[in-house]
């Protein structure tokens, strides 16, 4: 592997790099941005691009709530189906899967291998343009009337029954792909071969593993799907018959291919996140993260289990019982690795020196929704336990607690640890505390609720329900309002301290990784002159209170 | 021209042109593994309605034009073997050689999409264009305009798929080559067109039988 | 039995007892994990809180000695969880012959129940309690999925093909009937009401629904209206299989595979004969896809399977 790690001679270094301005104050024409091939730019414009989506779709969440507040519902059944197919297909696409790869990812790999950028600036910056690309598809098919599918886009009810724009949003799917695409593809060649000299793959920090995994999952499932949408809208728009019955067409297949990509998906969703929190615990609990190299592999193992499980969506749906047999199995074993994640990131506090900022509350909350979340996927794999809750809202609440309450909570803890090191300002510490706290008894009211519906019965996808329910939806409702301020209130005070937050040094934290460093906010080619590892990340320590980075500095306390 | 131009500097992310023409072979070579896993998973569709339906498949596929098949399955091995003649070329610095391998790899791609258009053209006559004219055949049922629709979907993403290649053998005549860009010392960008060009060729090694074989033994 | 746990649903059939089981021990497997995570978290951040005075010496070295452990403890405890879930499945999917049948045929936006005494209802199901009932489902348009809480039985019901359920009510009541695979705008209001009846009520509810053809009866009027009894009739002369006993034997195929004769064979041959040629005899008949409905598919189901009952009746 050290062929890789090339070394550089000074003639590559940027000239007067000792006082060249931070990226963000470089250069600020419009064109300078829109243009921009700096991965820290691009980082920030996809920044804007998801909070955008991640709105949108939480408003159509709002609605949705606001509906279930009443049995016999608010809106229109029409509108109520629209909404929860729309907050699907943008929460999941336009939020959760970009989410931290190309936020966090694109900003702070780079970084953290010691490279001046990714390894195809251009691919990075037209996989921001096709994603707004995307976005603009489904912002015009949900401004048009939104698709009525759920979106899971089953056959053959979107391509024959549905009456919405399920056209529009099965193309800006399709071309979300290529986003996605992109974007792992890059990182993939990024991660191996602009490795700075001395980070081997053993140095490599666990969120570095975490988008590499994400990216090989990515590259290999997107175009699955593409394939599907494509074949879906083909079908939907000239009326050819691959997916229906009545063509001679097999319905299960559509789902087949199409969780052969959304499977996966759930792990392109909370693999970056089990990186993020392997890098918040080690540096808030001031000890080296507990089995490095099993975390690793443990990652490696979720990224290839999860393309051998995608039939266990499929459980009650038809497949011979044999096949929900073995998908059962192989579900079973894909959550080995989880569990070892689990218990290591609990030991990784053993004898630790912790303080409980917002990152780690945030980080903590993340292992104890993952766990739940995690334990009632469980259940799901369980066969005989899935043929009865299988399309209840129990489905509902535990995908929740994984994609929302594990993957939400550390893209937060992930924007709060690293603040000071993208804008150069510190967040405040007391406002963001609270926002962790509230967001944790804000999820749990909203969702744990959803699992006692659903072993009670309740259908998802329902506008309306039996009024022995109320109470439970109500709860579940109130819990939302609670779960909506804790996501607007970070808005508010990370916007304030863009402008009045203290000006944050190199390394707030005392972490060890090489985007600490750098300068905050990092210069436009990140690093002054190349960074040389000669230590595997986390080396803290917490009976003396010291720290040695990456490069072999040490830090006294 | 060559002698004149100043010598070619690695982007400000690598380090040296190595590196640079390193990580572009390995992009190519992953977002191949994406575009097999993308006609993968059509080949994949097809099979499975093979298996469901193989007398209807069978009557249904009688109606491809075998020889266009055929032919455009020589036309295409051999421009893959002009290809690599031309990185060959390349790499030995025989500038002359490998613009002329260059064009006849084009031309090759050329003739493949003019044959292609003739057959689809034959296809039309021959009412098998889903939607537009299609007649089932007596015997091939309704899943015979399965047959169809895979067929019409997958030659025509294959001629998308080859009409980069084409774009992009253009882009290195026209504009990397003619501005001495691609050197014995640095041919990647050469190399790269070159592996795409091979797997477009190599779908179609995929596509014939599935497309012109089926029922003909 | 399960009546004093708080939020528990009614567990009204001997499927929803073995699942309740199941059900327990996975809350008790998965609260083990979250009270050990939690405590352990719990302790650590208290015990490990900065400034504490407890030391940090003597951290853990070897991690890979807990990791093997809590791999291994963890892949028994879910191999345990996966052979019982399976055995359960299986058990769950294979429905038996029954006492008593229902062909159910789901559409936007109901469900339309047919016994094969030719009663039918809409958005209710009158069954006997104590008896199994196998519950032959077939769709429309979209894919539905037919759902007893009470019972804990669930299955999607794919148009183009048949699926079968079964379920024996051990306790008389009224539980719903839902549709959990979202079919379109009014899924919501897709649901009705199962009438579990004792024996003497239910043979009166039956008796009570005025019905004089039996579905097997309507379905030889379909089998002669299209045809059918030309080739497979009793007296005919074209070398076609015999339907008589078909039903739940083995039949060897063309191309040399070997089918159970189930409700979705039948129905499979019905509109796709091609594919299931029957070995040794000639590929003559025509496909009937896009002539029958669902319900004069059932039918016919109905009355090929009832010539099976003559056959072993004699």
């Amino acid at each position: 592997m050290s062929v890789t790690t090339v070394e550089r001679g000074p003639a590559a270094e940027p000239a007067a790099a000792f006082s060249a301005p931070s990226y963000l104050t470089e250069e600020n024409t419009v064109a300078s941005w829109l243009l921009t091939r700096d991965h820290k730019r691009i980082a920030l414009l996809f920044f804007a691009s998801i909070t955008f989506f991640f709105f949108i779709g939480g408003f159509a969440a709002t609605l949705m709530r606001l509906n279930l507040a009443t049995p016999g519902g608010l809106l229109q059944p029409a509108v109520y189906n629209r909404m929860f197919t729309m907050h699907g297909i943008i929460m999941v696409w336009f939020f959760l899967i970009p989410s931290i790869p190309t936020t966090f990812g694109n900003f702070f790999v780079p970084l953290m291998i010691g490279a001046r950028d990714l390894a195809f600036p251009r691919v990075n910056l037209g996989s921001w343009y096709v994603f707004n690309l995307s976005g603009l598809v489904v912002l015009y098919s949900l401004v048009m009337g939104g698709a009525d599918t759920g979106w899971t886009f089953y056959t053959p009810l979107s391509t024959s029954y549905a009456d919405g724009y399920v056209f529009a949003a099965a193309m800006a799917v399709f071309i979300n792909g290529f986003s996605s695409i992109m974007t792992s593809l890059n990182f993939i060649v990024t991660i191996h071969r602009l490795r700075a000299p001395g980070m081997t793959w053993m140095r490599l920090p666990l969120f570095v593993w975490g988008i590499y995994a994400v990216s090989v999952v990515m590259l290999t499932a997107t175009p699955v799907l593409a394939m599907d949408t494509f074949l879906l809208a083909v079908e939907r728009f000239l009326g050819v018959g691959l997916f229906d019955p009545n063509h001679g067409g097999d319905p299960l297949l559509w789902q087949h291919m199409f969780w052969f990509y959304s499977h996966p998906a759930v792990y392109i969703m909370i693999l970056p996140a089990m990186g993020v929190v392997s890098e918040i615990i080690p540096c808030y609990a001031r000890r080296p993260v507990f089995g490095y190299a099993g975390m690793t592999m443990a990652l490696m193992a979720i990224a290839i289990l999860s393309f051998f499980v995608w039939a266990h969506h499929m459980f009650v749906a038809g497949i011979s019982i044999y096949s929900g047999v073995a998908f059962s199995l192989m579900t079973f074993f894909v959550a080995v690795p989880s569990a070892i994640k689990v218990f290591n990131w609990t030991v990784s506090l053993h004898k630790g020196s912790i303080t409980f900022d917002a990152p780690m509350l945030y980080a903590l909350g993340f292992v104890l929704l993952f766990t739940l979340g995690g334990v009632t996927g469980l259940m799901l794999a369980t066969l005989g336990i899935d043929v009865d809750v299988h399309g209840t809202y129990f489905v509902v609440a535990h995908f929740h607690y994984i994609m929302v309450g594990a993957t939400v909570s550390a893209f937060f803890g992930a924007l709060h640890y690293w603040w000071p090191k993208m804008t150069g300002r510190m967040y405040p510490e007391t406002w963001a505390r609270f926002a962790a706290i509230l967001t944790y008894v804000g999820f749990n009211l909203t969702f744990f609720p959803q699992f006692i519906l659903g072993y009670l019965g309740m259908p998802r996808r329902s506008y309306t329900y039996p009024p022995e329910w109320q109470s439970w939806n109500l709860l579940s409702s109130a819990g939302a309002s609670i779960l909506a301020i804790a996501y607007i209130l970070p808005l508010l005070y990370l916007g304030w301290s863009l402008f009045r937050g203290r000006k944050a040094s190199a390394n707030p934290w005392r972490a060890t990784g090489l985007e600490w460093a750098t300068r905050s906010p990092p210069p436009a080619h990140n690093f002054e002159r190349t960074p040389v590892v000669t230590l595997e990340p986390y080396c803290y320590d917490p009976e003396r209170d010291t720290y040695v980075t990456q490069e072999g500095v040490p830090h006294a306390g | 021209m060559p002698a004149s131009a100043p010598p070619l500097r690695p982007e400000i992310q690598f380090a040296t042109l190595e590196q640079q023409g390193d990580a572009a072979q390995l992009g190519m070579w992953a977002f191949l593994v994406n575009e097999t896993l993308f006609f993968g998973a059509l080949i994949f569709t097809y099979y499975i309605y093979r298996i469901a339906y193989p007398h209807e498949f069978a009557v249904a596929a009688k109606d491809a034009v075998l020889w266009c098949g055929s032919v455009n399955l020589v036309i295409l091995l051999t421009s893959s073997l002009t290809m690599v003649l031309a990185i060959n070329a390349g790499a030995q610095g025989g500038r002359h050689a490998m613009i002329g391998w260059l064009i006849a790899t084009a031309a090759l791609g050329c003739v493949f999409l003019l044959i292609k258009g003739y057959e689809y053209y034959q296809d039309f006559q021959d009412k098998v264009v889903p939607v537009v004219n299609f007649v089932a055949k007596p015997g091939a049922g309704s899943a015979g305009e399965l047959f169809w629709v895979f067929y019409w979907i997958a030659t025509g993403l294959h001629a998308i798929h080859l009409t980069v290649g084409i774009g992009l053998v253009l882009y290195m005549l026209l504009w990397r080559i003619k501005r001495g860009e691609i050197t014995p010392a640095y041919y990647a960008p050469l190399e790269v067109v070159g592996i795409y060009w091979s797997f477009v060729d190599a779908v179609w090694l995929f596509l014939y039988p599935c497309i012109y074989l089926v029922g003909r033994s | 039995m399960y009546h004093w746990i708080p939020f528990w649903p009614d567990t009204a059939a001997v499927n929803a007892i073995v699942v309740n089981n199941l059900y327990i021990a996975e809350l008790g497997v998965s609260g083990l994990i979250m009270v050990t995570v939690v405590a352990m978290m719990l302790t650590f951040c208290i015990r490990y809180r900065k400034g504490s005075a407890t030391s940090r010496a003597d951290r853990v070295q070897k991690t890979w000695h807990f990791e093997i452990g809590w791999t291994i403890a963890t892949l028994g405890a879910f191999l345990v969880l996966f052979v019982w879930g399976a055995a359960i499945y299986i058990w769950l999917y294979q429905a038996p012959r029954g006492d008593e049948e229902v062909y159910v045929v789901a559409k936007q936006w109901m469900w339309k129940i047919e016994h094969p005494g030719g009663q039918r209802e809409i958005d209710a199901l009158h069954v006997p309690v104590n008896k199994t009932i196998r519950v032959v489902m077939a769709s429309e348009d979209v894919i539905h999925s037919f759902f007893i809480p009470a019972f804990r039985i669930k299955r999607d019901v794919v148009p183009g093909t048949l699926e079968t359920i079964w379920f024996k009510a051990d306790k008389t009541g009224v539980f719903k009937l839902e549709c959990t695979q979202f079919c379109g705008l009014q899924h919501a209001t897709m649901h009705g009401e199962v009438d579990v009846l004792s024996g003497p009520d239910y043979a009166r509810w039956l008796t009570g629904q005025g019905v004089h053809e039996s579905l097997a009866e309507q379905g030889e009027a379909v089998f002669r209206a299209h045809g059918c009894s030309g080739c497979h009739g009793d007296n005919s002369t074209v070398h076609a299989p015999s339907l008589a006993g078909l039903y739940g034997t083995y039949v060897h195929l063309q191309d040399g595979s070997v089918r159970l004769a189930d409700e979705a064979y039948i129905r499979d041959c019905i509109l796709n004969p091609r594919s299931f040629t029957v070995a040794g005899y000639p590929p003559l008949m025509p496909d009937f896809t896009g002539q029958l409905g669902e319900d004069d598919l059932l039918k016919l189901v109905a009355y090929i399977k009832s010539l099976a009952k003559q056959e072993s009746a004699q």
